[in-house]
């Protein structure tokens, strides 16, 4: 008999107890739903941790209003499939202001439509836990992130003065307005990821496959035009392209890449021989040195 | 920036065949330490570097660091690969732990890169607690330094038993095997101690990569392993499986009333339906009916795997207790000794109350005697009153309610806790378990026929501590002895513990450090508590100016039962006041560590009772308690109808 785990049941095993840890330690955790592959593995790990039960704990969706339409119907989908409590939260404020990602840049539309209606959504419900898809593997600051990170009442980051995470001890601790930012696949890598969708046959968003879809080359990306909001410049076309996602955000700043993987399987072969890394595909990061780090400050996630 | 087009299409036929094969793969934990300039986080670089984990817009992105941070001229910084944070970069230090990860054709791998710089030391800490492995690092030029012997030391401590020792920068000593041989039988010689079970030196350098992954033709005298080669080979399984089996519960799932489960991760051993367990705590035995998965129940688990057990009977169990293998069970104790690594800026006091955390169990806690400090670099065994920052100790610990746990040789799961600050909620310490007292075993309460009800009542009162605190001269004193004055003519039984007086004689071996002054407050509080189980009033009139130590004096007594009045007098009052004569001497420097000038005061936050007494006569601040007291329906002087005192 052979009784060592796999690297994928270890990785299993500590994202479940994550989980429960947090159910059985604060009073009103939530689960932020991206909608893309990582939240979906996140959303399977949940259902995983509680069973029978349902996740003690609602999921909380940040609209942009800027996402793929395609990844709107799946959440919806995936809501009415698994019966869970989906909550949906927009910055009307920014709604009011049209703020979009071709005006004013990734940065403001990022900060106002997404860090900041996090924020929002968070004190408007009182969450004191909130779990995140963040794997260290991405970013150079998230590799320095802990599992449980601590935010103050103003929802920031002080990577300087971390709490020390030792074994699998986790201090959950905190005061009132103050709150915690869980990561359950700290540890898990990309190939990770993608072996464990196949391995549990989890659903995703289709755009993850490959298919012909309209796009237009800009900025050196090529960018779906999900919607009449993208105008075209001078000297703009719009082609039809085999392609798909590595990673899913808002449409206008979200790279496709040309390929032909239409399985999960070719998914995973092409990842294989991959020379770039999946951020690669995503504008925030590219705006100044340390971005990602600066925005974790101020809230994002 | 080109869009990328995937180089060629996989074959797909094979990909899951593939991924079976990488779902075998072992997993080794490990990480870097040494001093700082060691070259630890580009020793990382280059592995991630050789073994191809690094993306083409990544390494784009490096080469641009590296003119802009690097400290490696025209060559890249591998260290700027990972020192993510922006303060590391503009410093050139490693100030947090890094979680980086690589495989092999052998191996996958989790590497904690940690800082070298003494004052995050607790970052290298949280680092070797999930470590197995501990590649340590030196610079060739340097030899054993202070920081080396440190981690060394806490990687010991922390439970790793396997080293690599680097040595490090070997191109800048010409490749002199001398050098190399006179660093190793240093190593050895200090470490020999420390319990690794074993220490594989290499000749390196990170920089051009020589042994790191591939062998370098200018140490041709070195005819050991590569680091890549050790790491995909040493063994360092410790067999939890076969340990007696340990099931802390995390969490009780019930979703409705046919369904009770009980949710952990299996610390140790391996289970099955139908195995008799028994909970730790209470004894209670039971068998295992169901082990309840997602895709179904399982005819077995084993450690590290995180399940739901259901049992056959209605045992009491929650969070914090452990289910336990009948013939080996763990210990069950409230008094138990430790090894300590403090974080904290703060130091480690003892007599003060820190929260104690293991992985799924909360309880208070103190520790009762700090035996000694160890000095990293010699191993000596120092007397101590404090543990200060990074420091090592090892002291006796009480809880406030018992704990199951194994000693940390023994399981690194059951056997490990932090304590927690209560106020700031800081994690100030990370403990590992070395036996339990032998007095906590053989003392227990001793349960009394005549109870605290009974003597209360026949008192016609209910128990209560007055506690005053405020500064020298505020008038605590004056206002307590009046106060008691008033109860006792109206026929209460009372009595006044004064900080003056108790210092005279329970507590006349304590100064006025900080350490004493807890030990102070700890004392009086206990006495206290006592006193209230008599059934009497209690008036306690101590400056008492910490506020964890108000606050583990009110945890000691019953709900309600204490009551913090805030003696409130401007220091400029006190001074001025001065009825000792002790702000004089103070000001000039004359006495040390004085309450309100070179000493804290942290004034309450919540009191239960603020006299403000500034233009007040100590006759009105009397009314006022009167006044507070009669508001809580002094008429109900028995237990049984509640309400007032």
């Amino acid at each position: 008999m052979n009784i060592a785990l796999t690297h994928l049941q270890r990785l299993e095993a500590e994202s479940i107890h994550i989980f429960r840890e947090v159910a059985a330690t604060f009073a009103k955790p939530v689960m932020l739903y991206s909608v893309g592959k990582d939240s979906s593995v996140l959303m399977h790990l949940a259902m995983k941790a509680f069973y029978p039960a349902k996740p003690p704990f609602p999921f909380l969706n940040v609209d942009t209003t800027w996402k793929f339409r395609e990844m709107i119907a799946f959440r919806d989908q995936m809501a009415q499939k698994l019966g869970f409590d989906l909550l949906v939260h927009v910055n009307e404020d920014g709604v009011r202001d049209n703020i979009n990602p071709f005006d004013h840049g990734s940065n403001t539309h990022t900060h106002v439509m997404k860090t900041v209606a996090l924020r929002q959504a968070l004190d408007k419900y009182g969450f004191d836990a909130a779990f995140g898809g963040a794997r260290r593997d991405e970013e150079k600051s998230r590799a320095k992130e802990r599992i449980f990170s601590f935010r103050n009442a103003q929802h920031t980051w002080d990577p300087k003065n971390q709490r020390p995470e030792m074994w699998k001890i986790f201090n959950t601790r905190i005061a009132t307005g103050e709150s915690i930012r869980v990561f359950p696949l700290s540890n898990w890598t990309e190939l990770d990821i993608w072996q464990y969708i196949l391995q549990e046959d989890i659903p995703i968003v289709p755009l993850y496959f490959a298919k012909q879809r309209p796009v237009v080359e800009r900025d050196g990306m090529l960018i779906l035009k999900d919607d009449d909001r993208m105008q075209l410049r001078v000297g703009e076309t719009v082609e039809n392209r085999l392609v798909r996602f590595r990673t899913l955000g808002c449409y206008p700043l979200t790279g496709a890449i040309e390929s032909d993987a239409d399985t999960l399987e070719a998914i995973v072969g092409e990842m294989l021989t991959a020379r770039t890394s999946e951020r690669q595909g995503r504008l925030i990061d590219r705006d100044e040195a340390g971005s990602m780090e600066k925005k974790k400050r101020e809230g994002y996630f | 920036m080109r869009h990328i087009m995937a180089e060629s299409r996989a074959p797909t036929d094979g990909i899951r065949d593939y991924l079976a094969v990488q779902e075998q793969k072992s997993l080794l934990r490990f990480l870097t330490c040494g001093s700082v300039d060691d070259g630890k986080s580009t020793l990382i670089g280059r592995l991630l570097s050789d073994t191809k984990q690094i993306f083409e817009d990544q390494l784009a992105a490096l080469e641009r660091d590296s003119r802009k941070h690097g400290t490696t001229g025209d060559d890249v910084d591998f260290a700027l690969l990972v020192d993510g944070l922006e303060a590391e970069r503009e410093q050139g230090i490693t100030i947090d732990v890094a979680y980086r990860f690589f495989a092999t054709p052998k191996r996958k791998f989790i590497v904690a890169d940690t800082p070298g710089h003494e004052q995050y030391t607790r970052n290298m800490a949280t680092g070797a607690s999930t470590a197995d492995l501990a590649i340590v690092l030196i610079d060739a030029r340097q030899g054993v330094l202070r920081q080396t012997r440190r981690h060394s030391i806490i990687a010991s401590l922390l439970g790793i038993r396997h080293i690599v020792l680097a040595v490090n920068k070997i191109d800048l000593v010409g490749f002199d095997r001398a050098v190399f041989e006179r660093i190793t039988e240093d190593y050895r010689q200090f470490s020999h101690k420390l319990g690794f079970e074993t220490i594989v030196p290499i000749p390196m350098s990170a920089r051009y990569g020589d042994n790191v992954t591939s062998r370098s033709d200018k140490t041709e005298w070195y005819s050991g392993p590569t680091l890549i080669e050790h790491l995909e080979t040493v063994s360092v399984d410790e067999a939890v499986v076969e340990l007696p089996f340990r099931f802390p519960v995390q969490y009780v799932n019930r979703p409705n009333l046919d369904f009770r489960g009980f949710a952990g991760t299996i610390a140790s051993g391996s289970i099955s339906p139908g195995d008799e367990v028994v909970v730790a705590k209470s004894g209670k035995s039971s068998h295992v009916r169901r082990i309840v998965s997602h895709g179904g129940d399982l005819s077995q688990a084993v450690a590290g795997q995180a399940i739901t057990l259901v049992l056959d009977d209605e045992v009491e169990v929650s969070r914090g207790n452990m289910l336990v293998s009948p013939s080996a069970r763990p210990q069950v104790a409230d008094q138990f000794a430790a090894n300590i690594v403090w974080f904290n800026e703060h130091a480690l006091l003892p007599g003060r109350s820190y929260i104690l955390r293991t992985e799924t169990d909360q309880t208070g806690a103190t520790v009762t005697d700090l035996k000694y400090r160890v000095n990293v670099n010699d191993f000596a065994h120092e007397a101590a009153k404090s543990l200060e920052m990074n420091e090592v100790g090892i002291c006796n610990i009480s809880t406030r309610a018992p704990i199951a746990f194994d000693t940390f040789a023994e399981n690194r799961s059951t056997g490990a806790f932090i304590l927690i600050d209560r106020i700031t909620n800081a994690t100030v310490g990370a403990g590992m378990i070395l036996h339990s007292l032998r007095r906590a075993e053989n003392i227990h309460w001793q349960s009394l026929d005549v109870g605290k009800h009974g003597r209360a009542d026949m008192k016609n009162q209910r128990p209560a501590v007055f506690w005053f605190t405020g500064l020298s001269g505020s008038g605590k004193s004056t206002i307590a002895n009046l106060f008691e004055k008033k109860l006792f003519a109206t026929g209460r039984h009372t009595y006044i513990l004064d900080g003056d007086n108790v210092r005279h004689g329970l507590n006349r071996d304590l100064g006025f450090t900080d350490v004493d002054r807890v030990e102070n407050i700890r004392r009086v509080a206990e006495v206290a508590r006592l006193m209230a189980d008599a059934g009497l009033i209690v008036i306690v009139s101590f400056i008492s100016p910490f506020s964890a130590e108000r606050r583990m004096a009110r945890e000691l007594m019953a709900d309600g039962e204490f009551i913090e009045v805030f003696v409130d007098t401007p220091f400029e009052e006190c001074a001025r006041r001065d009825p000792k004569g002790l702000y004089a001497r103070a000001l000039n420097g004359e006495i040390k560590n004085f309450t309100g000038v070179d000493s804290p005061y942290e004034t309450p936050e919540k009191p239960e009772i603020h006299l403000k007494t500034l233009g007040k006569s100590a006759e009105e601040m009397v009314e006022a308690l009167e006044l507070w007291l009669d508001e809580r329906d002094i008429a109900d002087n028995q237990y049984d109808s509640g309400g007032g005192i």
